[in-house]
């Protein structure tokens, strides 16, 4: 099914890499990598600084999960990287979906590289499908776009690829519209959707939130099987550590529209530096976290309209360091290969 | 869908009915005796209770509005008091030259609406969305006897362009039709024209701001492919009603302009029903109204259903 003679500098896309086996060399470039990513908004009540200096990478058939709480920039972070931040939103910073600078592109050649090569799910599948066209059109509609295909196997891909999603039969269901389907269907629809060009990246951005438990863990299956099966590179964004722990290879920790901690899903995991991280891990009360739920954190996270000068976490932070903490602020330093925090008081792994 | 539309057809049978209802107890409260203004200065009594009798005015009320109903049923509304000719025949011939002037003019307001409204919207805060705001302001807030006014002086007066008013039959002489009926239509669809300008705007911005615009602009589709297939198609479903209500509205209302422009239409027939006091056909052409009225309705219903998968109408 998937056949790529068409890119010779793709990634080594070997099946899967289980992240558990030390990754190879570096020799594989990432699918995609965004490095000094800035975001500001024009708002009635000025700039809003959303996402500032955000620096990942995602390699293929690799996992990246971005957490945070609501507001950190997570969603727009991913949005502006692919050329679908809102158009009062100033984007800067460098972008390269595999191996191409998006942000020198023209749009046209931007748009075509995103929807061929990028597929998107969103949260909310009750308003992310469109209610008056058929899911089968909806599900391959760019492959007509970006593979030249005809009406006719486009419908048949739709039909293979609510088949493959798991949508009992596909054939019958294929000309159905988005409000005949539930909820959990509607998301394996939209999962279709974005798999249907067969594409290098996946963003899939708190694909469980709206749906209930059991769907939830469904679908978080379903996206790390097809991950698995196709070797997608996967951006994760999501509230639910649990899935992280499960699912990612490496995670991003934002808050205040910077990433306060990353590294390989272990490290972060088994030695929280960020006294921001180790507080989300604290108030982790099971699968299913929703927006702010974070108890063991006093407080709010910061406006983008008025962003201290220093840590963004100081005034809600538990260590509280230094007059250093309020007015300056702290770089991303390693603690560990790959695993860098931005805070002047890294926590040992005993603290 | 026929079942659908049955049922519509048996709820529009009675609205209609609560229509002959409220127009025959209206027209109770109106002053004046229509027998004698029918008859003139010089009648003796023995005319006028003729013509009263024959017209069943001297029966109790609830036996003359059965008589009508009755009638009506079978297409008859009865005599005009004035010219003694029937009702649905004076109403009938009247309708063509309503209709041809109320359908010019929403499509000419179409015309004008649609491109402005959608490109306002797909580029709000240009300049051409600060002209669009303007020309719907404009249009809103000047009444359309005014734009019929400048429009007789301007291209009649000064220009010479156009007759100033007056009808030719479309089937008759459609070139005459069209010159004739380009002024009074151009000044009711002006209004019209913002109206819908402000409501396609305003309907294509909401569906912009949806989610699965969103999603389509993920899939890297042409902005062109996502405004047709994906903004418009939801964004139409509710312009269908307002461009409906609009038609009909300017089937039922033009009176004045109808007057102004010597139109021989409906409005024209109303107007002059009202100063003879005809009620038979002041009755006449108030159920037409209301039953053209009815079937656009059940029309946009129809189309709806076809628009929105949403709607079952099976
Ligand atoms: N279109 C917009 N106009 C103005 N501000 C915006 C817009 N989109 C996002 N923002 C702001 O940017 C910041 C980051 O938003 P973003 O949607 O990326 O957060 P998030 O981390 O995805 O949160 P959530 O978990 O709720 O999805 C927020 O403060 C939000 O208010
Ligand atoms: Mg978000």
């Amino acid at each position: 099914m998937r056949e790529r003679t068409d890119r010779p500098t793709r990634p080594g896309r070997a099946g899967a890499t289980d992240r558990h086996e030390p990754a190879g060399p570096d020799i594989a470039e990432p699918v995609l990598a965004i490095e000094d990513l800035t975001v500001t908004i024009g708002t009635r009540r000025g700039p809003a600084r959303a996402v500032a200096g955000v620096d990942w990478s995602v390699r293929a058939g690799q996992t990246l999960a971005l957490v945070g709480e609501s507001g950190s920039g997570k969603s727009l972070t991913v949005l502006a990287a692919t050329g679908l931040a809102p158009r009062t939103a100033r984007v800067t910073g460098r972008v390269r979906l595999l191996g191409e600078e998006l942000t020198a592109l023209p749009e046209p050649r931007r748009r075509r590289l995103r929807g061929r090569h990028v597929g998107f799910v969103f949260q909310d599948p009750m308003t992310s499908l469109n209610p008056v066209l058929t899911v089968g059109r909806q599900v391959t509609e760019a492959c007509e776009e970006h593979l030249g295909m005809t009406r006719r196997q486009a419908r048949e891909r739709a039909v293979e690829l609510l088949d493959l999603v798991g949508i009992p039969s596909p054939r019958q269901r294929v000309d159905a519209y988005p409000h005949q389907f539930s909820g959990g269907m509607r998301q394996r629809v939209v999962i279709a959707m974005a798999l249907s060009c067969e594409p290098d990246l996946l963003i899939a951005d708190e694909p469980t939130t709206a749906l209930d438990v059991t769907t939830q863990a469904q679908i978080v299956e379903l996206i790390a099987d097809l991950r698995r099966r196709l070797g997608t590179a996967v951006v994760w964004i999501t509230h639910d550590l649990g899935v992280v722990a499960g699912v990612a290879d490496t995670v991003a920790v934002m808050y205040g529209g910077r990433i306060v901690e990353q590294g390989p899903v272990d490290a972060v995991f088994d030695a929280p530096s960020h006294p921001y991280t180790r507080a989300l891990l604290a108030a982790r009360p099971g699968p299913g976290v929703r927006d702010g739920d974070l108890p063991a954190i006093q407080g709010s996270p910061p406006s983008p309209l008025d962003l201290p000068a220093g840590c963004a976490f100081w005034p809600r932070c538990p260590v509280r360091g230094d007059a250093r903490c309020e007015h300056e602020l702290p770089p991303l330093v390693p603690v560990a290969p790959g695993h860098r925090v931005r805070t002047f008081y890294p926590l040992s792994e005993d603290a | 869908m026929t079942r659908f539309v049955l049922r519509r057809l048996l709820q529009s049978v009675v609205v209609l009915l609560g229509v002959t209802l409220v127009v025959f107890l209206l027209l109770q409260l109106v002053p004046g005796d229509p027998v004698r203004v029918a008859l003139g200065t010089r009648f003796d009594q023995q005319t006028y209770d003729a013509l009263r009798e024959r017209s069943g005015l001297d029966q109790p009320l609830v036996a003359q509005y059965a008589s009508y109903v009755g009638h009506a049923l079978t297409g008859d509304l009865g005599v005009s008091f004035r010219s003694g000719q029937p009702v649905t025949t004076i109403v009938l011939e009247r309708l063509p030259a309503t209709l041809s002037l109320a359908v010019t003019a929403v499509l000419l307001a179409l015309l004008v609406a649609f491109p402005l409204g959608v490109l306002s919207a797909v580029r709000s805060g240009s300049a051409l969305d600060h002209a669009a705001r303007v020309f719907s302001q404009f249009g809103v807030s000047v009444p359309d006897f005014w734009m019929g006014i400048m429009g007789i002086l301007l291209f009649a007066g000064v220009l010479g362009w156009l007759p100033p008013s007056g009808y030719v039959a479309l089937t008759e002489d459609p070139a005459g039709w069209a010159s004739h009926v380009l002024l009074p239509a151009g000044a009711v669809g002006l209004v019209t024209a913002s109206i819908l300008t402000r409501f396609i705007r305003s309907s294509v911005l909401e569906v912009l701001s949806e989610d699965y615009v969103r999603t389509a602009e993920a899939k890297g589709l042409r902005s062109r492919i996502v405004v047709v297939r994906h903004v418009l198609r939801n964004a139409l479903i509710p312009v269908v009603t307002v461009v409906a209500v609009q038609l009909a509205s300017l089937i039922g209302g033009v009176i004045v302009i109808e007057v102004l422009f010597a139109w021989p239409g409906v409005g024209r027939l109303t107007y002059d029903a009202v100063q003879a006091r005809d009620y038979p056909v002041l009755q006449g052409a108030v159920l037409f109204v209301a039953a053209l009225f009815l079937l656009m309705n059940l029309l946009v219903d129809v189309l709806y259903a076809r628009l929105d998968p949403r709607i079952g109408v099976r």
